[in-house]
């Protein structure tokens, strides 16, 4: 399947030996990236591709799965270029994908104020802020259309923040010097959600978008020649079956949820991605996971989730510890003399804005310090007590006033008058199906935009790149991309419903439904799923280690044999059955998990959101081995999907940087 | 404490459905509903009993997944609160709670407390939405629009779409849904340029589903989003504006 990608490129690169035991070597990745400058690739690009006349476009059918950010956008795009789309969601309505929840902003690299802003800079601080594990010349491409971003969501009904006299505000991120960040209050996640959503269910009324909710996606359609479709569960009468097209846009957003305790919702999953990785797509960077700095940290055990609040609370909100470890005194008994603004004292030039990696980190260190703040011990303050005093109330209201309330709704307290409690927790996976340039991964026809995906990161996203990454990837990447694979494919029609290769798959998903409901044991999935999450927090959070990596991987896989010899689903699949869709992603997550460890374990340094406790300096920042791993490991594994041992092979694209210096982050 | 939970238990929209009687010998005043619901499906599933079905997502109050209702209340018994924030708090140990779901003639039942809320889709799909290709739209900074604009737009657009306003209301109409929409693009400078075919299809499409408005107001005090009453008259502004103007 990756054969004809497999290939040499750019002279001489040649991997490291592969350190994860087991584990072997594949092949070497090319981006597909036009040769050259970077900041001019994506004009190159486009000015290449293919055409598909508007007559011939209603005869291709596009499947997209998920509705979010990048889903409904590149199925509204698409469907009004006059393909015909097919798009899915496992919600009752698309506008509740998971997009809808990101609080703070979207980057633009609009640079319209005189602080020094450019489209350089943004890929700079986007190429560094990632740890220079990322692709340069789609950071120049993510930059590029960021412009057009914000003028489309804006005139299809997403009321950014304005200034008195009418024109767009801006606000500043973690990791960046100027204000490029555009935003609504702290819902901006939802309102471009809702206007992209909107944009969906005009071309559902124009006819060229059909959508089905609460379906899930359970298997892909594959041959030797490429992906032909999807097989889907609809939720509510559990009937199976195939969706044949010309080309798949998977949209499906982050495996976070794998840790349990995540910002994501409770039902964002890994298993479109994780089916399609079965079927030979590679998977890159599993282990670059971020844990986000400001959410609240869990209380109880009952939990269900993690809650996050905005990183613009950075802003003007002052991060501190007691001085004292195990210092109880009310915050507000604490004098400034006995408070240690820790971020602000080891990183001066940014402050309270340090990346997001940075802070977790720093905050994670204070709390196992043991100078936590809560009836656990397990936070920081973010404090506002200053930006009250000096800017008023009704400005910070105005600000973040839906995050305030969110937060005395979740905790009780009131950040007016006491500080918040943050602590780090999982929020967003760089890692995902590996893709080249065109968005497409190694199964030809299989296309990823959004989260589900991996090129733009790197090893740590900045804030507020991620609603860009997934607006552009899906109205202003692949509608470029997907139309330049159809143009070759005029006269091909998918598949047949009866065609081997899709009763072949509707075969494997049903089989695998069955033996879900066929184990008969006693303990349901919730269970393996929490259980799963305490050992990846152990052994692939925050830091790792060998020792506990290697720890994790034997946890995992008797965890999972454990699943498949003691799951417990009630009822059948002929009906609305939630315990039997956990139990689908919580396998799913078993596989997953071990893949991540395997990742992180071969990655023998530290990068961003990969930090290896044996590779730091002196002053405990992550220390890069460039020399050996300035590239991508895109996974391929094997093994069955049922609990059985699973086999490693990692191919490695090479990555280079020619705009931006590769340097040693430094935010002092 | 202890909480006796009455819950609707309904395997699909044919069966007539039933309370049935559940007790939770462990809830705690800092659970949301959503999680009593869990703890509870956990022992039903050690059981072997089939757990509650109920939609869920964000658990953050913005996806506007959940909505159940209890003692006759959608979402629960604080106000403008979603139900995976309403907390236990107002409960005291020995309490009963009736969970069931969201209920109005147009969100049928699938399971248990879930409930179909596609007709709010079908009014959404009738007009909310800008006709301007991808790619098109012009520089947002040239399109002035004023903070105070800006800010009123914002607050009606919170909407989260949950459908609590339909259930609240003994008419069952969708009004303040509606009029959060209309009033929300009206404000936008490139969307109100066809604030009037907009407001007369989502007018026509909201009467043909939904119930009329008698002005009672409970939509409002349950609304998650905080979305004032005012918003229902703008439902009769748009709708009056647009017999006069044809744009």
């Amino acid at each position: 399947m990756t054969g004809p990608l497999t290939q040499g490129v750019s002279g001489t690169f040649e991997p490291p030996p592969v350190t994860a035991p087991g584990a072997r070597a594949g092949g070497v990745l090319s981006s597909g990236a036009p040769v050259g400058d970077p900041a001019t690739a994506w004009s190159r690009q486009r000015d290449s591709y293919p055409l598909v006349s508007p007559g011939n476009r209603r005869r291709f059918h596009v499947v997209v799965v998920g509705t979010g950010l990048a889903g409904a956008g590149a199925a509204a795009a698409l469907g009004e270029l006059g393909y015909r789309v097919t798009a899915f969601t496992y919600h009752d309505a698309p506008r509740r994908a998971h997009s809808v929840a990101a609080q703070g902003g979207i980057n633009a690299a609009r640079a319209r104020r005189v602080d020094g802003d450019s489209l350089h800079r943004f890929v700079a601080d986007t190429v560094k802020g990632g740890d220079f594990r990322g692709r340069e010349a789609e950071a120049y491409r993510l930059g590029e259309e960021s412009v057009r971003v914000i003028d489309h969501f804006s005139a299809i009904g997403t009321p950014f923040a304005r200034e008195y006299g009418g024109v767009l505000s801006t606000r500043s991120f973690g990791g960046v010097q100027v204000s490029r960040t555009y935003y609504s209050r702290g819902q901006t996640g939802q309102q471009l959600q809702i206007a992209g959503t909107q944009a969906l269910q005009r071309q559902i009324r124009a006819g060229t978008v059909r959508l089905h909710t609460r379906h899930e996606m359970l298997d892909l359609i594959v041959d030797d020649a490429g992906c032909h479709g999807v097989v889907v569960r609809d939720l509510v009468s559990g009937n199976l079956r195939a969706e044949t097209a010309h080309a798949v846009v998977l949209a499906t957003g982050g495996y976070g949820n794998v840790f349990h305790d995540s910002t994501l919702a409770v039902n964002s999953n890994a298993s479109a991605v994780w089916r399609a990785h079965q079927r030979g797509a590679l998977f890159a960077s599993p282990s670059f996971v971020q844990f986000h700095p400001t959410a609240l940290p869990k209380d109880t055990d009952w939990q269900a989730k993690t809650i996050l609040m905005s990183e613009s609370l950075r802003n003007d909100g002052r991060i501190w510890v007691p001085l004292h470890a195990g210092d109880d005194r009310p915050p507000g008994d604490i004098p400034d003399t006995e408070r240690d603004y820790f971020l602000e004292r080891r990183y001066p030039a940014f402050g309270n804005l340090v990346p997001r990696d940075v802070a977790s980190r720093a905050i994670t260190a204070e709390i196992r310090d043991g100078r936590g703040a809560g009836p656990r011990r397990n936070s920081v303050y973010l404090d506002f007590r200053e930006a009250l005093a000096r800017d008023g109330r009704r400005k910070i209201a105005e600000r973040y006033g839906n995050l305030f309330e969110m937060y005395s709704h979740a905790t009780g307290e009131d950040p007016y008058t006491v500080p918040m409690r943050i602590a780090p927790t999982c929020h967003f996976t760089m890692g995902g199906l590996w893709s080249d340039y065109d968005l497409q991964t190694s199964i030809p026809g299989l296309f990823v935009g959004g989260e589900c995906g991996w090129a733009y990161h790197g090893a740590n996203r900045l804030g507020a790149n991620s609603l860009l990454s997934a607006s552009v990837d899906g109205w202003f990447t692949l509608p470029y991309s997907v139309p330049a694979h159809l143009a070759a494919r005029l006269g091909e029609e998918p598949p047949d419903d009866d065609d081997e290769v899709v009763t072949t798959a509707v075969g494997r998903a049903r089989a695998r439904v069955d033996a879900l409901l066929a184990v008969g044991g006693s303990t349901g999935p919730a269970h393996f799923h929490r259980e799963l999450g305490e050992i990846l927090y152990a052994g692939c959070g925050v830091t790792r280690t060998a020792e506990g990596l290697i720890s994790a991987i034997g946890r995992i896989r008797d965890l999972r044999a454990r699943f498949w010899s003691d799951l417990r689903v009630t009822g059948t699949g002929e009906h609305l059955n939630q315990v039997l869709e956990l139990a689908g992603r919580t396998a799913d997550y078993l596989e997953l998990a071990e893949l991540m460890c395997v990742d992180a374990l071969d990655r023998d340094e530290s990068c961003g959101a990969h930090f290896r406790d044996e590779h730091q300096t002196s002053g405990g920042e992550a220390l890069r081995r460039d020399d050996h791993w300035r590239f991508a490991s895109a996974w391929g594994s094997e093994g069955d999907d049922r609990g059985g041992p699973r086999s490693f092979t990692r191919h490695a694209e090479p990555l280079d940087f020619s705009a931006v210096e590769l340097t040693t982050r430094d935010y002092r | 404490m202890r909480l006796t939970l009455r819950v609707w238990r309904q395997a699909g929209p044919e069966d007539n459905g039933r309370y049935v009687e559940y007790h939770v010998p462990d809830a705690e005043p800092e659970m949301s509903l959503l999680e009593l619901l869990d703890s509870l499906n956990g022992r039903l599933l050690d059981d072997g009993v089939e757990p509650v079905a109920f939609d869920s997502d964000c658990r953050e109050g913005i996806c506007g997944s959940c909505g159940v209702t209890v003692d006759g209340r959608p979402h629960g018994p604080a106000e403008n609160t979603p139900s995976c924030h309403q907390r236990l708090d107002t409960y005291s140990d020995g309490d009963t709670l009736r969970i069931e779901p969201m209920r109005t003639a147009v969100f049928p039942v699938i399971r248990d407390l879930v409930v179909d809320r596609s007709a709010l889709d079908g009014i959404v799909e009738a007009g909310a939405h800008v006709s301007l290709p991808a790619g098109t739209a012009p520089d947002a900074d040239a399109t002035a629009l004023g903070h105070d604009d800006a800010e009123t737009a914002l607050d009606l657009a919170a909407c989260i779409g949950c459908g609590a306003c339909v259930a609240a209301c003994p008419n069952g109409s969708a009004n303040l849904f509606v009029g959060a929409k209309l009033g929300h693009l009206a404000l936008m400078p490139v969307a109100s340029r066809e604030r009037g075919s907009r407001a007369r299809e989502m007018v026509r499409a909201a009467d043909q589903e939904f119930g009329s408005c008698s002005l009672y107001g409970e939509c409002s005090r349950v609304c998650p989003a905080g979305i004032p009453l005012r918003a229902i008259g703008m439902v009769n502004r748009e709708r009056l504006r647009a017999v006069f103007r044809r744009s």
